[in-house]
């Protein structure tokens, strides 16, 4: 019998990844056109990347984006994994279930309405908009999702472990740091990594949330390309692509690495 | 304390019985323990006292609470009434990592992220033992169990029953007033197992360390305790030494949860304060046993014979009591061991069982022969519930 991909196999992942990935390859080589003209080729060149760096508006956006991702992953990290330990370890108390669905329900609900309400509360708490907004509006989006990866993995962790550990002396809180945590750490790790991309690239809430001095990246190049779109969009947008595969591969290589480090 | 002073119960003769010494203190005491999960009760009152250097088995099926009352020694469940002390003090509020006992986990629970010496190590790091005390001692422990060679190792590189042994060596480490093993040996294959129950036994004594496991298998039981306590719905059934649980089981339950039974329901129309003589439809020559105890006459009474006292006859032995006559339904043979399924007149069938004890076998025993069986009237225990 003959094993292997056949005809079939091929030329659905040959379909399936063209038409996830064809516009980005697209995007890519046309960041690196010598011409103005986005859609017209005029040889290769790295003009574009040159002169987005000197692109301040662009430059601050981008920096603006990097802090609201950075700290509302890290924040969304912590919260969504006590959450999750919550949920996973409290056994059945009043309102688990309330709980557990009301912890999931932003991953539903339209980032419009997220975005809106989010909106009404800081104007009638009278929160000036701005960095901290849209931090704390990021937050809240992104929590779901890390307290849905941490659970999955807290599910499958033997809590015989951590009783192991109190039952040789450590106290709760250091039977957590020094056996629960190091082995939840991947599922950590993955749940702030898809906090900071979903953060990234976030653009209905955080027009909702910013405001004036924190604007950031997706809206800079969302009103930029309204006035048209020139080919420093695709460089900056080649470089996100960049930066989100380089965390995507280091996450993936340093789990490979555990898994396989003993001798 | 034996119950029967003038029989001796039992192969094995130990000079080991501090529960029998009035003036010796428990180590640990469970004094009216229960514990109920939602409606239903796990541990019903149980009141139990183990001795410093003793090697004690809870026994009994799954759910009958055993594993719950060793948590509560543990200390990851809190007992609802009653009162658990170790060396006299109570134990109520302490939490698991302020309690001098260790506990291996049936699952064992070793750290995946740690070496088999990082593992071995822990307990000792939470004392704040200095480096190289805690060093030697894994050092020691990993001889102790025979792993020298796999200090670096993951747990996910070693075989089952490495595992068995670098969780044991863990638990062992702190130097616990007491360790508790949970179903320690139920992972392992069936020749590791019953090498690895020597290995234990011989281990607690070496150590000198009172040991606490729970089992739901008997043998294992049976092999490494000096003490037995074999649980039912929560509570304690019997207690005692292995032999005095099988030879000298206290209810039908207990006869019938250790080993082989043959159950006989009888009337009491004799007891001559040594000999109880016994009528059951099933006996029609009827039964004699040997019992201490007072037994009301016209009292219904169960006798317990085990299989391997049934005396198996091809010619009629002298008509009388204890004497038995059916044709062989079945014949499992088991290399060291033949049991006999004999079917009695009235349908009951009754198993008796022999050691092969030489090869060659004069007059074989053949399904469908007319057998008769036999059993002295010491080998009987006479039950009352």
């Amino acid at each position: 019998m003959r094993r292997g991909p056949s005809a079939f196999n091929i030329a659905a992942i040959v379909l399936g990844m063209g038409f996830l990935y064809l516009p980005i390859v697209l995007l890519v080589i046309y960041s690196f056109n010598e011409s103005r003209l986005v859609t017209v080729w005029g040889g290769f060149s790295t003009r574009w990347y040159v002169s987005q760096f000197q692109n301040e508006q662009l430059l601050a956006a981008a920096w603006v984006t990097l802090r609201v991702a950075f700290v509302s992953a890290t924040l969304a990290t912590i919260l969504g994994t006590l959450a999750a330990l919550g949920l996973v370890r409290a056994g059945r108390f009043r309102g688990r279930t309330l709980f557990s669905s009301m912890t999931y329900a932003p991953l539903v609900m339209p980032e419009v309405i997220l975005g809106l309400s989010l909106l009404l509360l800081f104007v009638s708490v009278g929160v000036a908009r701005g960095f901290w907004t849209v931090m704390i509006a990021h937050t809240t989006l992104t929590l779901c999702y890390a307290t849905v990866v941490v659970q999955a993995r807290l599910v499958s962790f033997d809590e015989a472990l951590e009783e192991a550990a109190r039952d040789l002396g450590a106290p709760p809180w250091k039977a957590f740091a020094l056996v629960t945590l190091p082995n939840i750490a991947p599922a950590v790790a993955a749940a702030w990594m898809l906090a900071f991309t979903l953060s990234l690239d976030d653009l209905v809430i955080a027009s909702f949330t910013s405001g004036p001095g924190a604007t950031t990246l997706p809206i800079r190049i969302y009103s930029a390309v309204r006035l048209g779109v020139s080919p420093e969009i695709n460089a900056i947008s080649t470089l996100l692509i960049g930066l989100v595969a380089t965390g995507v591969i280091a996450v993936y290589l340093l789990n490979m690495r555990r898994r396989t480090a003993a001798p | 304390m034996n119950a029967k002073p003038r029989l001796n119960i039992g192969a094995v003769r130990s000079s080991f019985a501090p529960w029998a010494d009035p003036s010796a203190k428990p180590l640990v005491r469970f004094d009216q323990v229960t514990k109920r999960f939602g409606g239903e009760t796990a541990v019903d009152a149980v009141s139990l006292d183990i001795y410093e250097g003793e090697f004690f088995a809870l026994l009994g099926p799954s759910g009958c609470g055993k594993s719950t009352l060793m948590r509560m020694l543990a200390g990851f469940e809190t007992p609802d009434l009653g009162r658990i002390t170790l060396g006299g003090e109570d134990l109520a509020g302490r939490p698991p990592h302020l309690r001098p006992v260790n506990m291996m986990f049936q699952s064992y629970a070793l750290f995946p992220h740690l070496t088999v010496a990082q593992n071995v190590a822990f307990g000792l790091r939470q004392q704040k033992k200095p480096k190289d005390e805690i060093a030697t001692r894994v050092d020691e422990m990993l001889a102790l169990v025979r792993l020298e060679g796999l200090a670096h190792r993951k747990p996910d590189q070693l075989s089952g029953g490495q595992k068995q042994r670098v969780a044991l060596a863990r638990a062992i480490a702190p130097k616990p007033r007491m360790l508790l093993l949970d179903e320690p040996l139920g992972a392992l294959d069936r020749k590791l197992r019953e090498e690895t129950q020597f290995e234990l036994m011989a281990l607690q004594q070496r150590l000198g360390m009172t040991f606490l496991i729970v089992t739901h298998d008997q043998e294992e039981a049976m092999i490494t305790a000096d003490r037995i306590a074999v649980m039912r719905a929560g509570q304690l059934a019997q207690i005692g030494r292995p032999a005095e649980v099988y030879e000298a089981p206290n209810s039908r339950y207990v006869a019938d949860f250790i080993g082989d039974v043959n159950l006989f329901e009888a009337k009491v129309i004799e007891d001559d304060g040594d000999i109880i003589r016994l009528v059951s439809p099933e006996a029609p020559e009827g039964l004699e046993a040997i019992e201490d105890d007072e037994i009301a006459i016209g009292s219904t009474a169960w006798l317990a014979v085990r299989p391997e006292k049934m005396r198996v006859h091809l010619d009629p032995p002298p008509p009388g009591p204890n004497r038995l006559e059916g044709t062989v339904a079945d014949i499992g043979y088991l290399g060291d061991w033949t049991t006999y399924l004999v079917e009695l007149p009235g349908g009951r069938t009754i198993r008796a069982a022999r050691a092969n004890a030489s090869r060659v076998v004069d007059r074989p025993v053949d399904w469908d022969d007319k057998v008769w069986l036999t059993f002295a009237p010491d080998s009987a225990v006479v039950l009352t519930r």
